[in-house]
């Protein structure tokens, strides 16, 4: 234990640059100084940067191989993946957090008063959550895995409702937290029975008891069930079928900054637990015993757990599709979007081993930018002083402002998969994934699913650039601080830019993987008596 | 293969300085954009060294882009491909110029977009990755869409979006086609490749049942493109609502690659196939013949006229294709180029009148030859061309594709045995007579007969005023515009008359692609035979002993 130690803590050397910052940005939130008050975004950034240097630095094999973990690289990959995200989602903040009671402060119609302020505790929470979705890398236990997404969550409750003004934010709060503690007793619950069959908290114990479970009689009714469950509470991180509900209401109440960083940063956490858990049970070596007593090994999950992920991912990006395409409000549009892309993902994880998590990471490369993006452009805009809802509001929106208008639209043109933007080559490999794991019958679904998304990805995008200007449109302004702009110019670019650089991102996703992969236990499509 | 890259990188580069620079700039910038990128083409084209022997050029494989997931960055030429990107580069700066005078609004995002447009055509066509072709051919949609969106006529949103979907969804299920075929690849060879050679030589040795399915995910992809029958609702309101330009570079290269994905991947791809289907392609390519002329007959309004006559040429382009023997094939590749060039320019003509009217309409318009002489005799010229006079292009491409139907019978001494023959020779030959019926009615019409104006346009001559749009236009066509129609004129004329060349360069392609076919078509109808026979006793013993 003790030896393991020093390398798991040189592992969290990014985690505490980012627990130092968000203590240092909510004390300074109270500062009385204004100027003080309104670094605290670029400080966040700043943060974040330094951790991100600090991954590399720090996250060497050596250390990753010492320190017991699951996966041992995956670090490496996600967490500048979830710190990069974060600088462009610190960045499409600004400015908007407090903006009301900053505005009358500067007006003189209200004395400052420390007690009234949230802008510290908004960025010291934004810190702490994406700290909690880069600990799940570090998770050698259920209980460390277990705080880890908590940590993810409970502070998103809180960024929900101080992150804007008005009551709406406060009951989409409330609304996301208890569905949130529902969910996580789900995968509570799940954990305490995978505890319950295999006797061991430690994920890679876990992994060698499901292993040599399923090379006897197969795995557990026990620890069939509590994978089950824990798939289903995660379900509610990556808002899928069945515990998405709440997304379009949450998403839409939000503003539009959260609803941001809930579409990515919960989402890319509970991928990131959902690949742990899964890891455990393997994609290979397990068995259907068959009538006459021959055990025939298959390709992929075993068949409840694949089941139950399958019927998820085709629900998911199903019910998403079809219902974004009766949205009038942009929000939850994308709202449903992101429902439908997680339906994509789950092919990944379905398709699993090292291509499948290949894809899966490569894909929310993908959606994070396009969605950032998209979500930038919306919270660059206003309209009398609300935020940007129906897509009237947004109708030829290139007359007033035309570079955010370009921004939607091509955002909307990567989301819907359309070449040479990011987006397809996320759908391309998660394809090939599929294809990989016999898994054309999902391919097909997802086939028709992106189809069905071209008619509504093709109204977002054609509204803001062609159509004439509503008397909703008309009064359209921009919002006081550019930072948003170029967040959203900067990630409608990365959508472009970083398909030429998809050779690269594959393999760093890829190293971060294989590794633990290359231990996976017997060989495929072989039969025994 | 830089002179491949610099034809395609050209546009795109000169859109983006259009992007950036003043809008009163961006005619003349796309202008000069699209003349460099016809003369990198056509240096290429100049010293291509594979005119005659059916290979693609450059055999080198391009620079790996996906590592992973094979996808590579491989650009190179066949003799086909070749010739429908040079009619593409030919046609993009006619096309601009052509526009000189209709685009007022927006300028800079249209010869943006257009070049845009053109750069990803290009790229289609000059692919050897199927990834690659996938990504230009899907990508065309994006500038089309929105060229027919934002500069089309009042109901531009529903044809844009309709364009869109139909596009769209088709190219789904080809995309899913071909990662499959990708997917075989890899379980064959172990490593993912999308080479197109490749994946064509590890489509051939699929099931039959595999390689029908593939034949028909394919098929609808390209199919909407084309258009096929029952797929090609969008095309005619698309075509009516898109700006002449768009008009032009949709009926002259975008429908080009639904021909030409059937001729470099659904046929050589799934011989197996299509070999089962080819006879309800040809079915439908009949159907789109004979009913697209029969709506051509009743339309008023010569820009759709014009639209569905596409769809009626494109049928027997297809028919010749499915023909499934050399002459059939060279016809068809032969025609695309053709129907190319006169369809575009046809559209340039109704362009041209257009915005000196603005109106498409037969009965409001009339007798345009007394105030357009020089207009009237391109028109002519252009319409024959399109009926398929002989002596003009339309025709050998026309008879090609009938002659190619007619010898595709069972027992064809050709060795290429197939279904057609010449019931369906006669029936799609009723085409090419309804063709020259409802063309020939269109220039009675608007060129001959009495004189008829549109009551506002001729009140406002007759105060010496014009239309603010049309200010600059002359009553005839002005020296831009015969510029403009003149290279077109020439290339009918030379291709009409000097067909040799260029059908000798196509017909090793042609064989190339049709290399699998005669066994397959056998196959076919030896089993068919044998089915027969299990219903009538009475056939011949020779075709059942080849059944077993």
């Amino acid at each position: 234990m003790i030896d393991s130690l020093s390398p798991r803590l040189a592992l969290l050397v990014p985690e505490m640059i980012l627990f130092v910052g968000a203590v240092f940005v909510a004390i300074l939130g109270l500062s009385k100084n204004r100027a003080r008050r309104e670094s605290l975004p670029f400080i966040t950034c700043a943060v974040l940067i330094a951790s991100i240097i600090a991954v590399p630095l720090t996250w060497t094999d050596e250390n990753a191989q010492g320190a017991g973990l699951l996966l041992p690289m995956l670090g490496r990959f996600v967490k500048p993946l979830l710190a990069a995200m974060g600088v462009w989602l610190v960045l499409l903040s600004v400015g908007s957090v407090d903006r009301r009671l900053e505005e009358s402060v500067a007006r003189g119609r209200q004395p400052f008063d420390a007690q009234k302020v949230a802008r510290g505790e908004y960025y010291a929470f934004f810190l702490l959550s994406m700290m909690g979705a880069m600990l799940l890398c570090n998770a050698h236990d259920l209980i460390w895995l277990f705080l880890a997404l908590e940590l993810v969550s409970l502070p998103t409750y809180i960024m929900v409702a101080v992150g804007g003004n008005g009551s709406r934010p406060q009951e989409a709060a409330v609304k996301y937290f208890f569905l949130g503690a529902m969910s996580t007793a789900v995968f509570l619950y799940g954990f305490a029975l995978l505890y319950g069959s295999t006797g061991t908290l430690e994920l890679l114990a876990i992994r060698d008891a499901l292993a040599s479970q399923a090379a006897g009689s197969g795995i557990d009714t026990l620890a069939t069930i509590g994978i089950v469950l824990i798939v289903l509470g995660l379900c509610f991180k990556i808002t899928a079928v069945p515990m998405h509900f709440y997304a379009p209401d949450v998403y839409e109440g939000a503003p539009t900054h959260v609803t941001a960083f809930l579409s990515f940063v919960p989402k890319t956490a509970g991928f990131t637990a959902l690949v742990l858990v899964l890891t455990c049970v393997g994609w290979t070596g397990h068995a259907l015993i068959a009538t006459d007593g021959v055990r025939v090994n298959y390709l992929g999950l075993p068949t409840p757990i694949a089941a139950i992920l399958w019927m998820i991912a085709v629900l998911t990006m199903t019910l998403g599709n079809i219902a974004a395409l009766l949205q009038n409000s942009v929000k939850r549009m994308l709202a449903y979007s992101s429902i439908a892309h997680s339906g994509y993902l789950v092919l990944g994880l379905i398709a699993g081993s090292t291509v499948g998590i290949d894809a899966l990471y490569l894909y929310l490369v993908a959606y994070g930018v396009m969605t950032i993006a998209t979500f930038a452009a919306l919270a660059s805009i206003e309209r009398r002083g609300e935020e940007i809802n129906s897509f009237s509001d947004l109708a030829g929106l290139r007359v007033r402002h035309p570079l955010m208008a370009w921004v939607i639209a091509l955002c909307a043109l990567a989301l819907v998969g359309m070449p040479p933007f990011i987006g397809f080559f996320g759908k391309i490999y998660l394809f090939i994934a599929a294809f990989e794991a016999n898994q054309l019958g999902l391919v097909i679904a997802a086939v028709i699913n992106s189809a069905i998304s071209g008619l509504y990805y093709l109204r977002l995008a054609l509204v803001p650039l062609v159509s004439a200007p509503s008397s909703r449109s008309e009064e359209v302004t921009s919002v006081p601080s550019r930072w948003p702009q170029v967040a959203a110019v900067v990630c409608a670019v990365a959508t472009v830019v970083l398909s030429f650089a998809v050779g690269y991102l594959l393999n760093a996703a890829r190293s971060s993987t294989e590794s633990a992969m290359s231990n996976a236990t017997s060989p495929t499509h072989t039969e025994q008596p | 293969m830089e002179l491949i890259w610099l034809s395609i990188i050209v546009p795109l580069i000169t859109a983006c300085v259009i992007a950036v620079g003043p809008s009163k700039n961006a005619r003349t910038t796309a202008f000069v954009g699209s003349l460099l990128s016809l003369a990198a083409l056509t240096l290429f084209a100049w010293n291509f060294p594979a005119w005659k022997n059916g290979q693609h050029f450059p055999m080198v494989a391009g620079a790996d882009w996906v590592s992973g997931a094979g996808v590579s960055l491989s650009v190179g030429f066949d003799t086909v491909s070749l010739l429908l990107a040079l009619l593409t580069a030919f046609l993009m700066p006619l096309c601009i110029a052509g526009s000189f005078t209709a685009i007022n609004d927006r300028v800079k995002e249209f010869y943006g977009w257009f070049l845009v447009l053109g750069s990803s055509i290009l790229l289609a066509f000059a692919a050897r990755d199927a990834i690659l072709f996938y990504i230009g051919y899907e990508f065309t949609l994006v500038p089309m869409t929105l060229i027919v969106a934002i500069y089309g006529g009042t109901e531009r949103r529903i044809a844009a979006i309709k364009m869109f979907l139909y596009t769209f969804l088709g190219s789904m299920f080809m995309l899913a086609a071909l990662l499959y075929v990708g997917w075989e690849h890899r379980l064959a060879s172990g490593a993912w490749n999308f080479d197109i050679d490749a994946l064509t030589a590890t489509a051939v040795r699929l099931p039959i049942a595999t390689q029908y399915w593939l034949f028909a995910a394919l098929m609808i992809g390209f199919a909407v493109k084309v258009p096929l029958f029952p797929l090609h609702t969008w095309l005619p309101l698309a075509h009516d609502q898109a700006p002449t330009a768009g008009s032009v570079i949709l009926a002259s290269a975008l429908l080009k690659l639904g021909t030409y994905g059937n001729y470099r991947f659904a046929l050589p791809m799934a011989p197996a196939g299509g070999a089962e289907l080819m006879n309800v392609v040809a079915v439908l390519s009949i159907i789109a013949i004979i009913y697209a002329s029969l709506i051509c007959w009743v339309q008023t309004d010569a820009k759709k006229l014009i639209a569905y006559s596409s769809v009626s040429h494109l049928g027997l382009c297809m028919l010749g294709l499915f023909a499934l023997n050399p002459i059939g094939a060279e016809g068809a590749v032969f025609y695309m180029v053709n129907h190319g060039i006169s369809t575009g320019a046809l559209f340039l003509c109704v362009g041209m009148f257009y915005e000196r009217y603005h109106t498409k309409d037969t009965d409001v318009l009339g007798g345009l030859a007394k105030r357009m002489p020089v207009w009237a005799c391109f028109m002519v010229f252009f319409t024959l061309a399109s009926i398929g006079l002989p002596g003009l292009n339309g025709f050998v491409g026309e008879f090609l594709c009938l002659g190619g139907t007619f010898i595709a019978e069972h027992d064809s001494q050709t060795g290429y045995p197939g279904v057609l023959g010449p019931w369906y020779a006669v029936v799609a030959g009723l085409g090419l007579i309804f063709a020259a019926m409802y063309l020939l009615i269109l220039l009675g019409k608007i060129v001959w007969g009495p004189l008829r104006e549109p009551a506002s346009h001729a009140s406002h001559a007759s105060h010496g005023e014009t239309h603010s749009a049309s200010s600059t236009l002359p009553i005839d066509l002005g020296f831009r515009e015969i510029a403009i129609l003149m290279p077109l004129a020439i290339s009918c004329l030379w291709l009409g008359l000097q067909p040799k060349p260029m059908l000798d360069a196509i017909r090793p392609c042609a064989e190339r692609m049709l290399v699998n076919y005669p066994a397959q078509v056998e196959r076919v109808l030896a089993e068919s035979a044998a089915t027969a026979q299990v219903t009538a006793p009475i056939t011949s013993s020779e075709t059942s002993s080849n059944s077993q």
